[in-house]
């Protein structure tokens, strides 16, 4: 679905992708973890075309996104929804208004039919009660849940999230884990997600990538990535008290 | 794309270097200003759309307004200094009388347009460009760009229209109260009647210079809410970033004013 061909990309004199090369399988939930600064967000953006690689290609289908401009880079783009790491809510607009943007101006849906999609929205990921509010008056959880909201509410086919569980307490941490599965169990998205929170991504993760130095060291199911032989990883692992025992859990397993 | 990667660029070898690197950025900017300058106008086409009236309107009410109070002052006084010092002059050939015409000319060819010029690059410039510059920081343009809305179309174009017409409009209501201020000045400190002061001001002031002054006010609010908006979305790195931005459209408002001022003077009364 999504195609990393050698990929490599310098940033203020630093090589941070050297010649990265994955794949994102359709309906997978695929993690790229990594320690800060490792590029994470970076190749993310390069999903997106929001960066371009220096070399190499990125493919969204049999479509080369890196090359793409105007339309065709926009329609590439209508296949996704993105949650950036804020949220990047609009300030001045409702979390309702913020929801119903993408429909608003790029749909020719009448107002009742995306105040109802809205609602829906708003429901799945449980602001149905703060749709009036503004995003200064929201916590930095409900600001992921409306950002979330608002990346789906066009149907995409692939979500890509960056960073959903920085900055929160466990307990909303595994609460937007748990939205993240249900999108690719109920909504049948194909999911990227960026972390540093290994918790999280072998809670989520289909596959879980670890970006490092610059290349990807390890790709596996969460089974084999905690058995995993490489130094890198286990050493990653160790970082964030998680061994080959546990603890760890699946989320609603 | 108005989503930019972070640049890098080598530190330079010695002076020559890194005076030809500054002029090359200067032309960068220039050309980026230009360029979402026509993308702006190319979107202009779509101002009669719901949305877009409605944040026209929005915006007319903030940035021209909500600026009436610290224009109203700031118009008040400029006519009254004008007053002050042209009256303590002219009274030493005992034609005071004539302040009406010196305050009206002043303000109508230049102090009108080029004082709510400045006002408005201080309070709505500096505000536009922290505005962009807090969302491009906080990845709210690049997430406009995602969901395939043109921050051009959706930000600046509304800015834009709301600017060129608000601008003329307080220049126009600049120059009214800095004749109020000139004739409370010429009756309270001069000795001139207000009648005679009025029909002093009126007798001599010419539709040219009300067609001139307008025309740079609306210039000017081109100027001001394009550089805002450039200086707003090449913002990086922060809060930081976001002051830089924000310092430097102010800056350059200031500057391409008197620049902009001047050159429509001598294109119209040279």
């Amino acid at each position: 679905m999504i195609r990393f061909d050698r990929v490599r990309k310098e940033l203020a004199g630093k090589t941070v992708l050297d010649g990265v090369s994955f794949e994102v399988r359709r309906g997978e939930t695929f993690v790229i973890a990594g320690p800060s600064g490792a590029g994470k967000s970076v190749t993310l953006k390069h999903m997106v075309r929001l960066m371009t690689p220096d070399d190499g290609q990125v493919f969204v289908g049999s479509e080369k996104i890196s090359n793409a401009t105007g339309e065709e880079l926009e329609r590439i783009r209508a296949k996704f929804g993105y949650l950036f790491q804020g949220g990047a809510l609009l300030g001045w607009l409702t979390v309702r208004e913020n929801v119903a943007l993408p429909l608003r101006e790029r749909t020719d849906l009448e107002d009742r039919a995306i105040a109802e999609r809205t609602d829906r929205m708003l429901r799945l990921v449980g602001l149905e009660e703060d749709g009036d509010k503004r995003p200064a008056e929201i916590s930095g959880g409900m600001k992921k849940r409306a950002g979330l909201a608002r990346a789906i509410v066009r149907d995409p086919e692939i979500v890509l999230y960056d960073e959903p569980t920085s900055g929160l307490d466990p307990v909303t941490a595994r609460r937007i884990d748990a939205l993240i599965s249900r999108m690719g169990r109920e909504l049948g998205v194909t999911s990227v997600v960026v972390t540093h929170d290994l918790q999280s991504a072998l809670s989520i993760g289909t596959r879980i990538a670890l970006l490092q130095d610059g290349g990807i060291v390890e790709v596996a199911d969460p089974q084999g990535f905690i058995r995993s032989p490489r130094r890198e990883v286990q050493d990653f692992l160790a970082s964030q008290f998680i061994t080959k025992k546990g603890p760890w859990e699946r989320n609603g397993q | 794309m108005i989503t930019r990667e972070p640049e890098y660029f080598a530190p330079s070898l010695n002076r020559l270097g890194r005076i030809g690197r500054r002029v090359l950025f200067i032309l960068r900017d220039i050309g980026r200003a230009v360029m979402l300058l026509g993308s702006a106008l190319l979107g202009v086409r779509f101002v009669l759309r719901r949305r877009s009236r409605q944040e026209v309107v929005s915006q007319m009410f903030v940035y021209g307004i909500r600026s009436l109070g610290v224009i109203t002052v700031v118009a008040l006084f400029t006519g009254m200094v004008l007053a002050l010092q042209t009256g303590i002059e002219l009274r030493k050939f005992s034609q005071e009388v004539n302040i009406g015409t010196a305050v009206m000319v002043s303000m109508m060819r230049e102090m009108g347009p080029f004082m709510t010029g400045l006002i408005l690059a201080a309070c709505v410039g500096s505000a536009m460009a922290a505005q962009l510059g807090t969302m491009t920081v906080s990845e709210e343009i690049a997430a406009l760009e995602m969901m395939s809305i043109d921050p051009v179309r959706f930000l600046v174009m509304p800015r834009l229209v709301a600017m060129t017409i608000m601008t003329p409009l307080l220049a126009f209501y600049t120059c009214i109260m800095g004749v109020v201020g000139g004739g409370v000045v010429g009756m309270t400190q001069l000795g001139v009647s207000w009648t005679a002061y009025i029909e002093n001001a009126t007798r001599y002031a010419d539709l040219k210079d009300l067609y001139v002054g307008m025309l740079k006010a609306g210039l000017f609010g081109v100027i001001i809410t394009i550089v805002s908006c450039h200086e707003g979305f090449a913002a990086t790195e922060g809060a930081v970033g976001v002051g830089y931005a924000t310092r430097r459209a102010v800056i350059v408002c200031f500057l391409l004013i008197l620049v902009v001022g001047y050159f429509v003077t001598r294109m119209f009364y040279l």
